[in-house]
């Protein structure tokens, strides 16, 4: 024991050493003598080797070599017990070795990478020093939000800011990466990027200058990245030149054919994601550099040269033929959400219908996913629903797609059909025959309120001037009970689509009677129920509108003529200060006392006892026209 | 139905505009030399502005010739009309890019922007003919020689900026629409198209920009990728897949280029290095860069002798190179760098007596020229044992009837000279006077009048010579003066004082303001004058001989030939091209090339990208041989 100190002893004096050239022969014999031996770490730490290397390392005097093997020897004793990490931490070893970082030479940087990373990786190393610290995001890739707070908490912009402008391509990258996983989807850190300067240049500008196209692909790209993730936070306008004129088309340019399939399949996804909510960069995107036909190309892999000619080209195009199928779909989905004539665009593109349908049932969930997503974007199209969509029959493969699948492919898939069942689809019929009901009244029962009102909704459209078969089908699958548990429903617009339906199912006069003789108790319950509760005037007028539905019935009728609660619930409505509460309202009445109907003459005298004449002929000098009008209508039926 | 006529285009305000012409002329120029710096505008004039003479008669221009406005019926297509631009686009741009603002659409906005080449029919849209490309803005569709145009971009209106992108190097095209770039719209693109705009109903006015004014699109980065994209072409072309063979043969251009120019350790250490051998003996590298040194010093009289004494005969063969080495030992006597004269300057008593302590002779002479510095300090002539036996060699060989004794005692006693340098020279002072006695007075009464000495050197030389040379140039003026001035008078009898100020003022005298130097110079300048006759006799007049001869003669017609029309020939770096003539013949004597290898693949490079530019291939655009030179 003795004599090992003694001879670490001398290990530390040569550091000492005036001589430069001997301190560097000192340093590599160290450097010899630790390796795999902790006894010997330990010693040296204990003698206090540590902060004379870190002093070396940090005096730009020492020279390339010297500063290089400091480091090394640093990596080393770190790779020794966790007692030496914690040495190493306390003599504040890793603000030297990021310091180290900003170095010119890429030996000296990749020693002190190598050496920062042992010493993170080990358990000792306190977390809250890791964050301090900004460069780390070499070490680690996957990021959290919570992540992204603390590193932000811990001012990491502002470290890793100067590094954009390093000599060294790698270091530029790496921060590069660094600020696109920090804006991503974060506007705080987003809003604080746009003021930061480096080297007196908005970093911004710096981000466009990284885009140049004789920058390397893969820093153009992250580039642009870090400018969709900064717009996309709402930290940069979205018609500001930098996005339009060099961040979009940028992303374009990575969708060519001349870059790598891992390439285009991050542009198409970026470009995807910026312009989802911009119909202006939709616009704009979809004129530049044929975007649209570009994008055909994404379904091409393995292309039928690859399999014969180069077995290692086939496996890399099979890999990646998912990736650039699932990114073109998404692209085309964001491309085609809202305007008419770039979803005719996307339609007319050579086999782009039956690309979609087979993409609905590949193996790939997705793939599925991004194109059941396209699908929806197209089906906004009331042209697309009349053409497309029926010529390719594409309602199949959504309804198969409909089973079984997981939840966010179902939003998209029942949100698609929603679509598809609107009366002027063609796909409507079919789509009934296939008896779609019950899957969708499962999907009333869902917990997730997007698949609840999506279910109701498809509904809602499906009931619309439906065939009395239907209507009855859509009741008895959903039962009344699941009815009222929806009118119940905590979501406001389940409950709006809930009375949709409830309109749509009382309409026209045989099926009002028919729905009403078999379930009017439960109907009239729900009716009175919402008309008392503390609903929005929206929710208030659909009710009242279901009332006059049922009203325009023959038997119905007398639901409403027997209940004097109803009634007086009515007239209150017509002295409402909600004109609309009021017009429905005495739509209700009037076709309660409408005269060529049976009975007309006793409702019109109850009605009358109760004081509805003196109410309608108030309305009827009311300012609104369309009011006045009604009540006047109503008034005239006494009269005849 | 003309109401088109009038249609009011002068309210609109205009794309360019034109407040301060000269000043956008010259930006222009500015921008279209960044962009295009390949293009050699006296062969092939970059586009400018639209062409008055090259339009259909419906087509009026205004501001400039930018403006392009639509005068005709409009009722259908047979009343489309067309402008080209002045020049067709040159191959060597690499890239050209113009734009086009749409002013106003007029009544239909049947506009159509592109290309056409040289006499296709202007009673059409561009696109519509053979030879003629279009990007029309009611349809969006692109006409490719064709009456039929293909879906290709959106329409475009009032308001929008459209480009056109020519690519010469794969000969394809693209527009750009506000600024966005719209993919490629024609490929086989045929060479030498115009810019070309088509418009046909009533109203319609566009403005052009071919770099008046920035562009919308930032074709400069379009640019950056393509020069990255040949560059990385050339640095990645496959080159002989025989093992070690490329890189012996650059080895070789190396090393050969360094023996060339003399950089002996440098190419001994090389070739240690790369474990090459030197073609030429060290002995004889280092003899060539003796000469180009002395050469380079402006000590031509030295290097004329060093060459004759190591390459025995070979300026006896290049007569003409040693009459040219000979009017630059003049120039270089008239500069006062030459050893002849420099010596006797050096020791000059005169100088020093009518200006004791005057800077004349000091360093502030070569602080002016460094080139003469180094070759002083350097010089081996005065300090060390090779040069007496050279010294003895030329006056033997050389000047065997012109040795004076003032410079055979230079000669003789190199030592001396260092040393009177840098000491009082009493003793020094009085010798080259005695010697020189007889002609004192004379040279004293001269020697503030240079121009005189022309005289003098003309009146020793044969009067055809001198009748010739009345008749022409610089130097006829100069001997005129002398021979009839009346108010040049005044100048030659100007008092000293004036002179002496100027001359001092500048540091620079004739032969270093010495007396003797003088004298010596123009012996030598009659010598010199003889062996031109000599060389006309055996090889007939040489116009070119003739024109240096009377242009170093010209120099003493100046009373400052530093300052005067011909006072170039005394830069320094003039020597250059004479260094790098004679270092070649010496090469040549000894069967070793006379360019290096590394010289002439450079003079090939350029020469091919030249080529390129002539045959049409757009990439010399980008493959230029000085953004390869560092």
């Amino acid at each position: 024991m003795q004599e090992v100190t003694a001879t670490s002893r001398h290990y530390v004096d040569r550091l000492f050493d005036p001589d430069p050239q001997k301190v560097l022969q000192g340093v590599i014999d160290m450097k010899n003598a630790v390796i795999g031996n902790n006894k010997q770490k330990a010693n040296l730490i204990v003698l206090g080797a540590v902060p004379r290397l870190l002093y070396l390392l940090q005096q730009s005097s020492s020279g390339l070599d010297l500063r290089t093997e400091c480091a090394v020897v640093l990596g080393s004793l770190a790779m020794g017990t966790e007692n030496n990490i914690k040495s190493l931490v306390d003599c504040h070893i890793i603000p030297a070795l990021l310091q180290g970082l900003l170095s010119p030479e890429l030996i000296f940087i990749e020693a002190c990478l190598r050496c920062l990373r042992t010493v993170f990786i080990s358990p000792v190393t306190p977390v809250q020093l890791l964050y301090t610290v900004s460069i780390l995001f070499f070490l680690f890739s996957v990021f959290t939000s919570d992540h992204q707070t603390v590193l932000f908490n811990h001012s990491a912009v502002q470290h890793i800011a100067p590094l954009l402008i390093s000599p060294s391509y790698k270091v530029r990258m790496q921060a590069l990466k660094c600020f696109s996983v920090l804006a991503y989807e974060n506007t705080q850190v987003s809003m604080t990027l746009v003021n930061v300067l480096v080297d007196g240049e908005p970093l911004s500008q710096v981000f466009v200058r990284m885009m140049q196209r004789d920058q390397p692909v893969e820093m153009q790209l992250t580039a642009a990245k870090c400018l969709t993730f900064m717009c996309r936070a709402g930290a940069i306008q979205t018609e500001e030149s930098c996005i339009v004129l060099k961040t979009l088309p940028c992303l374009v340019r990575m969708c060519s054919k001349d870059h790598l399939l891992e390439e285009r399949v991050d542009g198409a996804e970026t470009l995807a994601y910026l312009i989802e909510p911009d119909v202006e960069l939709q616009r704009i995107a979809s004129t530049t550099d044929h975007l649209v036909a570009m994008l055909a190309d994404y379904f091409k892999y393995p292309s039928s040269v690859s399999a014969i000619t180069d077995i290692k080209r086939l496996d890399h195009d099979l890999k990646h033929a998912h990736e650039l199928r699932q990114a073109a779909f998404k692209l085309y989905a964001s491309l085609g959400s809202n305007d008419e004539d770039i979803r005719k665009k996307i339609t007319d593109t050579e086999n782009m219908m039956d690309r979609i349908v087979s993409g609905l049932s590949e193996s790939s969930i997705k793939v599925r996913l991004a194109a059941v997503r396209c699908l929806h974007s197209l089906s906004r199209s009331v042209q697309q629903l009349r053409t497309s969509f029926h010529d390719h029959a594409v309602w199949k493969p959504l309804m198969k797609l409909l089973q079984n699948a997981p939840d966010d492919v179902l939003i998209m898939a029942s949100s698609t059909l929603c679509n598809l069942l609107l009366e002027f689809s063609p796909s409507k019929e079919p789509i009934l025959e296939s008896g779609v009901i019950e899957l969708l009244c499962s999907l009333t029962q869902s917990d997730s309120p997007a698949l609840r009102i999506n279910g109701i909704w498809a509904l809602m459209n499906m009931a619309f001037q439906a065939d009395q078969k239907v209507k009855v089908e859509i009741v008895g699958c959903l039962g009344t009970e699941q009815l009222f548990r929806l009118l119940s429903d905590p979501d406001n617009s389940v409950l709006m689509k809930t009375l949709g339906l409830l309109r749509n199912l009382l309409s026209t006069r045989p099926h009002i009677d028919q729905i009403m003789s078999s379930h009017g108790k439960q109907i009239m319950q729900a009716v009175t129920l919402i008309l008392e509760a503390e609903q929005s005037i929206e929710v208030k007028e659909q009710t009242l509108c279901i009332l006059a539905n049922i009203a325009d019935g023959n038997t119905a009728k007398d639901l409403i003529m027997t209940n004097d609660d109803m009634l007086q619930k009515i007239k209150y409505y017509m002295s409402h200060s909600s004109v609309k509460l009021q017009l429905a309202a005495t739509f209700c009445i009037s076709n309660l006392i409408w005269n060529e109907e049976d009975g007309s003459q006793e409702r019109q005298d109850k009605l009358r006892e109760l004081g509805f004449v003196d109410v309608l002929h108030k309305l009827s000098q009311a300012s609104d026209p369309n009011l006045s009008d009604r009540a006047k209508t109503a008034m005239q039926q006494y009269l005849a | 139905h003309s109401a088109g006529l009038h249609y009011p285009g002068a309210s609109v305000p205009a794309y360019s505009t034109f407040c301060c012409l000269s000043g956008d002329e010259q930006d222009l120029n500015e921008r279209l030399k960044r962009l295009y710096p390949a293009v050699n505008e006296e062969e092939t004039p970059l586009p400018r502005s639209w062409s008055p003479k090259d339009k259909y008669s419906y087509i009026g221009l205004s501001q400039n010739n930018l403006r392009v406005h639509y005068k005709g019926h409009g009722k259908n297509h047979k009343d489309a009309a067309s402008v080209r631009a002045t020049h067709p686009i040159p191959a060597a741009c690499g890239i050209y890019y113009f734009e086009v603002k749409i002013v106003s659409k007029g009544r239909d906005g049947y506009m159509g922007i592109g290309l056409s080449a040289q006499g296709v029919n202007m009673n059409r849209l561009p696109g519509w003919d053979k030879h003629s490309y279009g990007y029309h803005g009611d349809d969006g569709h692109s006409f490719c020689s064709s009456g039929t145009g293909h879906p290709y971009g959106p329409t475009f209106t009032t308001g929008d900026v459209i480009g056109c992108c020519v690519n010469l190097i794969n000969n394809t095209c693209f527009y750009t629409k506000n600024g966005i770039s719209l993919g490629v719209a024609f490929t086989d693109l045929p060479p030498n198209l115009y810019p070309t705009v088509g418009l046909q109903t009533p109203g319609e006015i566009v403005d052009a920009n071919f770099g008046q004014q920035p562009f919308v699109f930032d074709i400069e980065d379009y640019m950056s990728e393509w020069r990255a994209k040949i560059h990385g072409m050339i640095a990645r072309f496959p080159i002989g897949d025989r093992l070690g063979e490329w890189q012996a043969v650059l080895q070789n251009m190396v090393s050969s280029y360094l023996v060339h120019h003399g950089y002996c350790a440098t190419a001994t250490s090389f070739a240690r290095a790369t474990q090459t051998m030197i073609q030429e003996d060290q002995t004889s590298i280092k003899n060539r860069q003796r000469i180009q040194k002395l050469v380079l010093a402006g000590r031509v009289g030295e290097a004329i002798e060093a060459t004759q004494q190591l390459y025995p005969g070979l300026l006896e063969r290049n007569p003409n190179l040693l009459f040219v080495l000979k009017c630059r030992q003049f120039v270089e006597m008239v500069n006062g760098t030459d050893s002849e004269v420099r010596c006797l300057a050096i020791r000059s008593p005169k100088s020093q007596d009518s200006y004791p302590g005057s800077p004349n002779l000091s360093p502030r002479h070569g602080a002016s020229n460094p080139h003469l510095h180094t070759g002083g300090t350097e010089s081996p002539t005065c300090s060390n044992g090779v040069t007496p036996l050279k010294s003895k060699n030329r006056s033997s060989i050389k000047y065997p009837s012109a040795s004076s004794s003032a410079s055979s005692s230079t000669s003789s006693s190199p030592s001396s000279i260092n040393y009177s340098e840098s000491n009082s020279s009493d003793s020094t002072k009085s010798q080259p006077r005695s010697a020189n006695s007889t002609q004192e007075t004379r040279w004293e009464t001269l020697e503030k009048k240079p121009n005189i000495y022309i005289y003098i050197l003309y009146i020793d030389s044969e009067m055809e010579i001198e009748a010739e040379h009345y008749s022409n140039g610089v130097v006829d003026g100069s001997s005129a003066r002398i021979m009839n001035g009346t108010y040049k008078h005044e100048e030659i009898l100007q008092p000293d004082d004036n002179s002496v100020d100027e001359e001092c003022s500048n540091g620079r005298q004739l032969c270093g303001g010495n007396q003797a130097a003088t004298e010596r110079m123009i012996q030598f300048g009659r010598e010199l004058q003889a062996l031109n006759e000599q060389l006309c006799r055996e090889y007939g007049k040489n116009a070119a001989h003739k024109k240096m001869l009377q242009d170093a003669f010209s120099l003493l017609a100046y009373s400052d030939p530093w300052n005067c029309p011909v006072g170039q020939q005394l830069d320094p770096t003039q020597r250059e091209s004479l260094c790098s003539a004679l270092n070649s013949a010496i090469l040549e004597s000894q069967n070793l090339p006379k360019h290096p290898p590394l010289m002439l693949a450079l003079g090939q490079a350029t020469a091919c990208v030249q080529l390129m530019a002539r045959v049409r291939s757009g990439s010399c655009s980008f493959a230029r041989v000085d953004n390869f030179l560092h």
